[in-house]
């Protein structure tokens, strides 16, 4: 568990990966897109409408993943005292809330021509903003804490009771009758043409390789910032 | 009702939101890792 | 040693809680969270006139027909085990088709037909290019 506790030894590892991680992400990315705004085929329902698929799902994949990652962060840092822990969650939380609200954006604009609405306050639409709003206060709750390095015991419980609202995200168009879809993709199979597949796991492999390699500059900066406060105050006292 | 004109506006809104925030943590980190540097040429000196 | 085994077990009852008491929230929220009422649901469980409320299910097979007036529709709203007629004067989404799935908001007049206020069409899980669409599929949207 604590092979990375030594930031130094993170930083080894981390230095050369970040921009494999990120270019890598950010190229995938963007044949995803490409892909998907041109060379993938109409749907025979929605006809264009359905490319915004291709940058929807990888979003709405990244909001619940990096909750995920925040309850695992929170875990080791409430449990083992992780000393990466942290830093990981605080790097987490800000490129979280963004693909949330880029989810909920995107989302909105497909519902406009496709539903005939906005918005509406089902359970999928309604949880997916909760989570939205549980980002934004793990932010303001880590953001009060002084210890940079860590979040804070009530930011760590916080982001430990969030993490109830991933099931029920998820769930929301099982367990009560909604308006958004039901999961195309189960355990069983997929719903989705294989035409329209692989676009989708390109672009969403992609978003997920750059959003891996954001977090990891947010950790280089966070630790870096801890060091200079460190040096700072040894040069202080003399 | 016209189609385009909402998946433009969705994909204009993905890439600028994800190329700000990879810019914005570019340019972080780099500001951060340099400022260390700096600090330990000066504790060299 | 003795404490991190101790804020595990502490931390492990504190999740088992949480999710305990979400899932139980949930649970009680179940017939309140459900977006729309289906006509099995009406059936069952008549809705007063005049009273407001959403109805969804599959728009039935052919059922689609254009009144006198040129601007209203009315339609068949359908689940396995009930129908109920629809009116609707205005602008259907794009989605909005036979055999797929739809959410009316509006209420039901003294003749039990709904008299629909809002369309919404509801899209199914199924995503295919236009050549494959032929192929019968069963779609189902009623949960």
């Amino acid at each position: 568990m604590h092979v990375f506790a030594n930031p130094t030894r993170f930083l080894t590892i981390a230095r050369p990966l970040t921009p494999w991680l990120f270019w890598g992400g950010l190229l995938l990315t963007a044949a995803g897109m490409l892909t998907g705004l041109f060379r993938s085929p109409e749907d025979y329902l929605q006809g264009d409408l359905v490319r915004i698929m291709y940058v929807h799902v990888p979003t709405a994949w990244l909001g619940m993943g990096g909750w995920t990652g925040i309850l695992i962060a929170s875990v080791m840092q409430l449990v083992w005292r992780h000393p990466l822990a942290g830093i990981a969650a605080r790097a987490i939380a800000a490129p979280g809330a963004l693909f949330t609200a880029l989810c909920l954006v995107t989302g909105s604009i497909w519902g406009r021509p496709a539903w005939g609405t906005w918005w509406i306050w089902d359970g999928r639409l309604t949880s997916m903003l909760v989570l939205l709003f549980l980002y934004l206060g793990f932010m303001a709750l880590a953001a009060a804490s002084d210890e940079r390095a860590s979040i804070g015991r009530i930011a760590a419980v916080f982001g430990v009771v969030g993490a109830v609202n991933l099931p029920i995200i998820h769930y929301s168009v099982t367990w009560w009758n909604s308006l958004h879809q039901p999961q195309s993709i189960t355990l069983s199979g997929s719903a989705i043409d294989s035409a329209m597949l692989w676009p989708l796991g390109l672009s969403t492999l992609g978003f997920t390789l750059l959003f891996g390699g954001i977090v990891l500059l947010r950790m280089r900066a966070i630790i870096a910032d801890i060091r200079i406060e460190a040096r700072l105050r040894r040069m202080a006292q003399g | 009702m016209a189609q385009w004109p909402f998946i433009i506006a969705a994909y204009a809104c993905t890439i600028t939101g994800t190329l700000v925030l990879a810019g914005w943590s570019y340019m972080r980190m780099r500001a951060s890792e340099a400022r260390v540097a700096t600090l330990r040429e000066d504790k060299g000196s | 040693m003795k404490a991190k085994h101790q804020r595990l077990t502490l931390a492990i009852i504190a999740v088992v809680a949480v999710f305990g008491a979400g899932i139980l929230a949930v649970y009680g929220l179940r017939d309140n969270a459900a977006l729309f009422r289906t006509p099995a649901d009406i059936a069952a469980e008549p809705v007063p006139v005049g009273q407001a409320f959403r109805l969804g299910g599959m728009v039935a097979e052919g059922s689609i027909e254009e009144q006198a007036d040129g601007i209203t529709i009315r339609f068949m709203v359908q689940d396995a085990e009930a129908q109920v007629p629809v009116l609707y004067a205005g602008i259907t989404p794009d989605l909005f088709a036979e055999n797929s799935g739809v959410v009316a908001e509006g209420s039901l007049d003294t003749d039990g037909v709904f008299v629909a206020e809002t369309i919404l069409a509801k899209h199914d899980e199924n995503y295919m290019p236009p050549e494959l669409a032929d192929v019968d599929m069963g779609r189902d949207i009623s949960q």
